[in-house]
């Protein structure tokens, strides 16, 4: 284990009325590709805003890179892509990166390189109002892919991807953690967690488990990874 | 904040302008049209064209660039990419001051076109400099821009963000003193039109379009201009929060 990306104790979240996260307490690899996975709703998307830094927390200690999340240290060396496509659907795929690449500070040769890592060479000069919404995802991510960021947090970032730019993702994602960066990659899809290092399962606000896909197999008896994650909770462990 | 991440804000906001023709049509040609519509209004009273349309080339701006900055921003929020820049390497005051200097230059083309036409083939007559109307009518643009900045944050919807034209602008358009001269109005009107930005930019304007210079006065009420949009962009920056529930 080359130590702790991310490492969170105790973190509550309410949003409006309602306690989001429960206390949760994880802690994420650095050099590995992590899966954030569990149902629509459970907590993923406001575990990961908190980690970014853009959540307002009620409790809990959050530590990102050895610092903690939200410093303004980090803005250069984590990269969010959210679960909709925050990029400008009035500007070109080209304009898009250039302008994060001036905010981020860094050459404008590394837009080709983004560019050619989610497969939209031939996309760069079109309006990404006239996108799919795949290849909106796709710029968002480029986007994020621009800092060369030391831990990239992911959230949902294939969905809606047909199947071989999603294992293209998966290969790209795997060099990245290859090349030393730390990624957190969210997915309510349970076969997605094959491709993962290392699990973390969430339900209702709360860690359910914290293992490898091969010790969930072990674990639940299951070869199937949804009908593992479906034992899991039906044992009614971790909770 | 970097000049860097400054400029770059201001040249992608124009660009995304740049996509959208039709409106660069719109913010450049509806105001001549408005200042045509209105000389041939007061088609047997040229006076009155002549005490209203000098201010009005300088309010113009104003007014739209308050509209189209409201809703970019209130975009901006709904987009999800203002929660991108707040985990990225800008500051506040980066993006507040690339979108002011984004539309104060759309706001000088806008004044510009509408001087040329109503000092031109309008025949617009004005006492003092045709070249300080289209100055001030650039930072009534920033002011506007800084008022919309800020009132977006209040807005949730596109719908709410144009209700606050009327709600925010109509009623300092009312009362500035274009309409009916402010000391005429009733007592409590007068006094709420000192607390309101636009009757300064006005002041401005009616004492270049009439008086023929700005005068000490003048320059104060720049001066409160101005403070005005330092202000607002204050409150516009204490709206844009890292965190949010």
């Amino acid at each position: 284990m080359s130590g702790a990306a991310i490492e969170i104790e105790g973190l509550v979240v309410r949003r409006g009325d309602a306690e989001v996260l429960h206390g949760l307490s994880c802690a994420v690899e650095s050099g590995r590709v992590t899966g954030l996975l569990g149902p629509s709703g459970c907590g993923k998307t406001t575990l990961m805003r908190s980690l970014v830094g853009v959540q307002i927390v009620e409790s809990g200690e959050i530590s990102v890179l050895g610092r903690p999340a939200g410093a303004p240290a980090l803005r250069e060396r984590v990269g969010y892509v959210t679960q909709a496509p925050s990029v400008y659907a009035d500007l070109t795929v080209a304009e898009n990166l250039q302008y994060f690449a001036a905010v981020l500070g860094v050459p404008r040769g590394r837009i080709g390189d983004a560019v050619e890592r989610v497969a939209l060479g031939p996309q760069a000069g079109r309006l990404v109002a006239n996108l799919s919404g795949g290849q909106r995802a796709r710029v968002a991510l480029a986007a994020a892919l621009l800092g060369e960021p030391e831990l990239l947090v992911l959230d949902e970032p294939t969905v809606g991807l047909d199947p071989v730019l999603r294992r293209d993702l998966w290969e790209t994602f795997a060099s990245l953690a290859a090349a030393g960066a730390t990624l957190l990659v969210s997915s309510h899809v349970m076969d997605e967690a094959e491709h993962c290092d290392r699990l973390l399962l969430m339900r209702e606000g709360g860690l359910v488990a914290d293992l490898t896909p091969a010790e969930l197999r072990e674990r639940t008896g299951r070869s199937g990874l949804d009908e593992a994650f479906l034992a899991l909770i039906e044992a009614g462990e971790g909770r | 904040m970097s000049p860097r991440v400054t400029g770059a804000t201001a040249a992608r906001v124009l660009r995304q302008l740049r996509h959208d023709p039709r409106t660069i049509v719109l913010l450049l040609v509806v105001p001549p049209l408005l200042l045509t519509l209105l000389k041939y209004a007061f088609d047997q009273n040229p006076a009155a064209f002549q005490r209203v349309g000098g201010p009005l080339v300088g309010l113009f701006p104003f007014i739209t660039m308050f509209l189209v900055t409201s809703i970019t921003m209130l975009r901006e929020r709904t987009s999800g990419t203002l929660e991108r820049l707040m985990t990225m390497p800008l500051a506040k005051l980066d993006l507040l001051l690339g979108y002011g200097i984004a539309f104060a230059a759309v706001g000088a083309a806008q004044a510009l076109v509408a001087s040329l036409v109503a000092f031109g083939p309008l025949d617009l007559q004005v006492a003092g400099s045709a070249v300080l109307v289209a100055a001030i009518a650039v930072a009534d643009a920033v002011l506007g821009m800084a008022l919309g900045l800020f009132v977006s944050a209040f807005a949730r919807t596109e719908f709410q963000a144009v209700q606050f034209m009327p709600a925010f602008v109509f009623p300092q358009l009312l009362l500035c003193g274009l309409f009916v001269p402010r000391e005429e109005m009733a007592p409590l009107l007068e006094a709420a039109s000192y607390a309101m930005p636009l009757t300064y930019a006005f002041e401005a304007l009616r004492r270049v379009t009439v008086d023929g210079a700005l005068g000490a006065a003048g320059a104060a009420d720049i001066a409160i201009v101005l403070a005005a949009t330092l202000l607002s962009l204050a409150l516009g920056a204490a709206t844009l929060r890292r965190r949010t529930p």
